[in-house]
């Protein structure tokens, strides 16, 4: 018998139809991959294993668990499983952790809830098991609260709390998204660990086959909350039988198609030319009359960029390559250090000064959400730029750069009077990408330009930055922490720590044969989906 | 938050005009408060009896055809009284209202866009003025030049500011991080024009919210000012004074202090529940979430 | 926490020090001539000279401020003109009348209006939501002294249960005392416990949307449970900032509702010295009722930092 079985599931909330006649199994044990883009319904799958949907949801066919019947079980029966018999990750650790409550409260409540242990023994079993998931009690008290936790120890507490009772069934819903790549291999180690250990059963969510490919022993895809197709791991995603279980995975192991540019880099002048670039920030004053200590985001940072390269910049989340990326766009300014762009001088420029350097360079930012006024049409937005012009352009002229902009990103011109919202996440990084190109700038800098997109659309967007590196002669600075990224899109590859550029190379030298200790973490950290498919045939082959 | 799939992509969102109709609030708050600012405009050219005029043989009068709501003890015709006084009250509360976003939103929007020592200079002003509450002003005001309706109006104009600049300040600090500010800034645009361009219209709907709070509380303050005499001074009727006059006279003619405290409460009411719509209407987050 | 409460105190002085600065000018050097307005027009001019010597007035400015605030720090508010008494006795006697109904107010409308709020969030939909929220949002547009003003009607002259107005003063016994503030602490309190509720209502829907509580709920806490253990205590923030932000209008209202009843307070007093034109009794009950305002925007601060730990080791 299975631990967990979904048969014939349906969902809708207030009416919209969620999920339809979805059917999964879970063994003890076992750990099935759950996998979709966004809005497939895999979160609402989980929410109703918990029992934890929206008022206004309704369900119908049958969720067992361990001989109960979920959907029919009263709440008192559902809170007697919920922490006991099934924990659950979730994907923001940020936020999942009550602010006013220690570690130690939160992770004793669920214990001393379930087992009606004292206050000391719920204690002691917490510092057992926060032991176990990696915050050992020296530098990890009980009494710490979440604030002084960074997001990877937050998701460990996440887990501790979940794994407290040794649940039978554990569902970890995206649980390693909002973390760096170095975090997000931690975080699976220790998942399957516990699996191991416990024999539980784990429901792994995730829109990453290749991570997906890393942990699970079985997957099932779903779009539009129906599945697509089920199965083996290694099988579903070798043979790849399904069309759309096809396009996931050639998404997500996407190349564009460019012609190398070679690097005629020595013969051009350098585009960027950044120097001894470095900037602290003020500390936090650790008592009422000492000194601040300040922080050094960048320190003494030295690179160039030759024209019409593509270069992507990686690190793990805080190693300062965000805050190098401002200093060059001009958005914030350097400790000490000298950036030039085109052999113009950026530093103690005034806004009026730096004009003609801003047409030189535009950005495009992670979240196709946020970098829009929402209450701007296409129009206004994308012209933005065109403010930087010394002469203003006429209003036929405004529309007929805007029109072209649009054109060359792969949309309508008529797309120019409606307003953000009525666009999907693709598009809108394409309105985002018009925007940066309408100035005809010849150095666009990517902060995480395509990791909030779903794989298919990620490899429309790589296709179009890769198109317009050749059509407009455009420099990339890319910055992201994500390897596949940068092995996709450009040429070369610098990996930057604790501040500072620690290696620099060709993107597939770097890939294949990291030096430092910093690119090794990153490459080895990786979800890669071949090499994790090659590793189950071997398996399979032993 | 992954928990709501139509939180980002919204394929039905309903017609504007359908949300307006069917938000309730807004619906009766807009009536209430389209009825009293009528009620006020027609008192300049009508009103069913000349208050000016005083018939002592008519005082105390209790309801009826003639007198719908009375009279006081001067013999003057309650319904009048209540109408011009609505004059009074409105146009007290909404030179506030000017007042207070005059000032404290450019002072809250400064505040935001250049941050350091200058955010916590005016932070601190708005403190202290949060110290004194209106009464506490008026009271002041009032000892050095006297009493009347334009000391009220500044007195609950100052106190205005400080909400002002917060609600400013606050809501251009949500504002300034947002990535589409930055890319305004790589498009060289000034703070200052970054602060028209972007950051102002983004908070209007919170100030046009905030103004309609502030409205409603100006004109409970204008009334409690009046009450004590340090508002609109006899012969031009305002509501607090009219329930001043009618305390002493309570047990034999209660209905004088009942009408006037309705008047209050049904504008301000009637406000509140316009702002409440607004806010609904307004605030996108607040309106998928319902 | 130390360090916390240090900057806090001493930006609660700053305040004061520049409220004191304010009020001062405001009421000195801006109106004419204080001796000349108390005696009239009339007056002799050897009794305003000598009035002038006994108030200070030919001193300068600047002497004649420090002179103010250095006696304010160790209690003497000068005398007041009419009264021909030290201010502080005057204060000391309105006080035993105005600080109990103010602390009388605030407990009532924080007991009603926090329970309240829970309680419509905890049900937030239903009917027992809509009946109390609607009720609350009719007792906001109320006006406290027209309040007042039905309740005298109500429980004074029409049940005859309580007096209509007056203190008898301490020395009646506490329950007489006692028995003259209830109406105007009901008055006060019932506008302002709806301002409250409908607070305290916003701020727990707002947290229990949050993702910690659905963290909570995997755990297998009930949903009541989460609404006390895990909800309550991050929902007092916004419920303390509106806390400290009524204590100031609660104390505008003391000034109206002491009228209204003719109680001998603080609000009384300070109204009859302005129509007496007595600045400095008005100058020193403002000070004090802004020292009050400051010090309780303090306590919010430190009640932040008791509910959130995030403010205790950071700044």
């Amino acid at each position: 018998m299975s631990l967990l079985s979904i048969e014939n599931l349906s969902l809708d909330i207030a009416g919209l139809p969620i999920l339809k006649d979805v059917d999964l199994s879970v063994e003890p044990g076992e750990v099935l991959g759950l996998v979709g883009e966004s809005g497939s319904g895999k979160s609402m799958t989980a929410l109703t294993v918990m029992q934890l949907l929206p008022e206004a949801a309704r369900t119908q066919g049958r969720v067992t668990f361990d001989g109960i019947d979920i959907l029919a079980a009263p709440e008192e029966a559902m809170c007697r499983l919920r922490g006991d018999d099934i924990g659950m990750v979730f994907q923001e650790p940020m936020t999942a952790l009550n602010p006013v409550k220690t570690i130690g409260e939160q992770v004793a409540e669920g214990i001393r809830w379930h087992t009606g242990a004292n206050r000391a023994d719920a204690e002691a079993r917490a510092r057992a098991i926060l032991d176990r998931v990696g915050l050992p009690e020296a530098k990890f008290p009980l009494t710490r609260f979440p604030h002084e936790l960074s997001g990877g120890q937050r998701q460990r507490v996440v887990i501790a709390i979940a794994c407290a009772l040794k649940p039978k069934l554990l569902i970890a819903d995206e649980p390693t998204t909002a973390l760096d790549v170095v975090l997000q291999a931690q975080i699976l180690d220790l998942l399957r660990d516990l699996v191991d250990e416990n024999r539980m059963g784990l429901l792994l969510i995730s829109h990453d086959l290749a991570v997906v490919a890393e942990m699970a022993d079985r997957v099932t895809i779903m779009r539009h909350g129906e599945v697509v197709d089920a199965g083996r791991t290694a099988g579903i995603l070798t043979e790849q039988r399904h069309p759309y279980t096809r396009r996931l995975a050639e998404a997500s192991t996407h190349v564009p198609a460019r012609a190398r540019t070679e690097p005629s880099g020595e013969d051009r002048k350098a585009l960027l030319d950044v120097s001894g670039v470095t900037r602290d920030y003020p500390g936090r004053r650790k008592g009422f009359f000492s000194r601040a200590e300040p922080f050094r985001a960048v320190d003494n940072v030295s690179f160039s960029l030759a024209p019409g390269h593509a270069v992507a910049l990686v690190g793990r989340s805080g190693c300062g390559k965000s805050t190098l990326a401002r200093m060059i766009l001009a958005l914030d300014r350097p400790t000490a250090g000298e950036i030039r762009l085109a052999g113009e001088a950026l530093g103690d420029k005034s806004e009026a000064e730096l004009r003609s350097a801003r047409r030189n360079m535009q950005v495009v930012f992670q979240d196709p959400y946020g970098s829009f006024n929402p209450r701007h049409r296409v129009e206004r937005l994308v012209a933005e730029p065109l403010h930087l012009l010394d002469k203003r352009p006429t209003a036929a002229e405004r529309r007929e750069q805007v029109a072209e902009a649009l054109h060359d990103v792969g949309l309508s011109p008529s797309d120019m009077d409606k307003f953000p919202h009525q666009f999907s996440g693709g598009q809108r990084q394409r309105i985002s990408i018009a925007r940066a190109i309408i100035t005809r700038p010849r150095l666009i800098v990517a902060d995480e330009p395509v990791s909030a997109l779903d794989v298919s659309i990620r490899a429309q967007i790589l296709d179009l930055f890769a198109d317009l590196n050749q059509r407009l002669d455009l420099t990339y600075l890319f910055i992201t922490h994500d390897l596949t990224v940068a092995r996709a899109i450009t040429d070369e590859v610098m990996v930057m720590d604790e501040g500072r550029i620690v290696e620099r190379g060709r993107t597939q030298e770097v890939l294949k044969h990291p030096r430092t200790a910093p690119a090794r973490a990153l490459v080895d950290a990786a979800p890669d989906l071949e090499r994790a498919l090659a590793a189950r045939r071997g398996d399979k082959a032993l | 938050m992954s928990l709501d799939p139509t939180l980002r992509e919204d394929p039905a969102e309903p017609h504007f005009l359908w949300l307006v109709l069917s938000n309730r609030s807004f619906l009766i708050g807009a009536a209430v408060t389209l009825a009293v600012a009528a009620m006020a405009l027609l008192s300049f050219v009508w009103t069913p009896h000349d208050i000016t005029n005083l018939v002592v043989a008519d005082r105390l009068q209790g309801l009826s055809w003639s007198h719908p709501l009375g009279t006081d003890h001067l013999g003057r015709d309650i319904l009048s009284m209540i109408m011009i006084g609505a004059r009074n009250s409105i146009a007290v509360a909404i030179v506030a209202v000017v007042i207070g976003m005059g000032v404290g939103v450019p002072l809250g929007a400064w505040a935001a866009a250049r941050g350091g020592w200058l955010d916590d200079v005016l932070m601190r002003f708005n403190d202290l003025v949060f110290a004194f509450p209106a009464l506490l002003s008026a009271i002041m005001i009032t000892a050095i030049f006297g009493p009347g309706a334009v000391n009220a109006i500044i007195a609950i104009g100052i106190f205005n500011v400080p909400v002002f600049a917060r609600v400013a300040r606050a809501g251009a600090l949500s504002i300034w991080p947002r990535e589409f500010i930055l890319a305004a800034r790589a498009a060289g645009k000034s703070r200052t024009l970054i602060t028209i361009e972007h950051i102002l219209p983004n908070i209007t709907a919170l100030l046009l919210v905030q103004g309609t709070i502030q409205f409603a509380l100006g004109i409970l303050a204008e009334a409690g000012l009046s009450y004590l005499g340090l508002g609109a001074q006899p012969p031009m009727p305002s509501w607090g004074r009219m329930l001043f006059e009618a305390q002493t006279r309570m047990i034999v003619a209660p209905h004088l202090a009942i009408f006037p405290g309705l008047a209050i409460v049904v504008t301000v009411l009637g406000l509140n529940l316009l702002g409440d719509g607004l806010r609904d209407l307004l605030d996108p987050r607040l309106r998928r979430q319902r | 926490m130390t360090a916390y409460l240090a900057k806090r105190l001493a930006t609660g002085l700053a305040t004061l020090l520049v409220a004191s600065v304010v009020v001062f000018c405001v009421l000195e050097i801006m109106p004419g001539d204080p001796a000349l307005l108390m005696l009239g027009m009339n007056a002799e001019p050897e009794a305003l000279a000598t009035l002038r010597e006994q108030m200070g007035l030919n001193q300068p400015v600047v002497l004649r401020y420090l002179d103010w605030v250095c006696g304010m720090a160790v209690g003497d508010f000068g005398r007041s003109y009419t009264y021909s008494t030290p201010v502080h006795d005057l204060i000391g006697e309105r006080i035993l009348v105005s600080l109990p109904l103010a602390i009388l107010s605030l407990i009532l409308s924080t007991a009603i209006a926090i329970p309240v709020g829970i309680f419509a969030a905890a049900r937030r939909g239903r009917p027992a939501d809509t009946v109390t929220m609607g009720v609350a949002q009719v007792g906001v547009a109320i006006p406290n002294f027209w309040f007042a003003l039905l309740l005298i009607y109500l429980f004074a002259v029409w049940l005859q249960l309580v007096p209509a107005g007056g203190f008898p003063g301490w020395s009646a016994g506490l329950w007489a005392g006692l028995k003259a503030l209830i109406l105007p602490a009901v008055a006060l309190a019932l506008p302002q416990a709806a301002i409250l509720a409908r607070v305290t209502r916003s701020a727990m829907l707002e947290v229990l949307g949050e993702d910690y509580i659905r963290t909570a709920r995997a755990k297998g806490m009930p949903r009541r449970v989460v609404l006390w253990h895990h909800a309550l205590r991050n929902a007092m923030i916004p419920v303390l900032t509106i806390l400290g932000l009524q204590f100031a209008f609660l104390l505008a209202g003391t000034i109206i509702i002491e009228n209204v009843f003719y109680l001998p307070g603080l609000g009384r007093l300070v109204f009859q010295a302005i129509t007496q034109r007595d600045l400095i009794v008005v100058e020193g009950v403002v000070m004090l009722l802004v020292a009050a305002v400051v010090a309780v925007n303090i306590l919010v601060d430190i009640g932040y930092a008791i509910v959130d730990p995030r403010l205790r080791t950071r700044r």
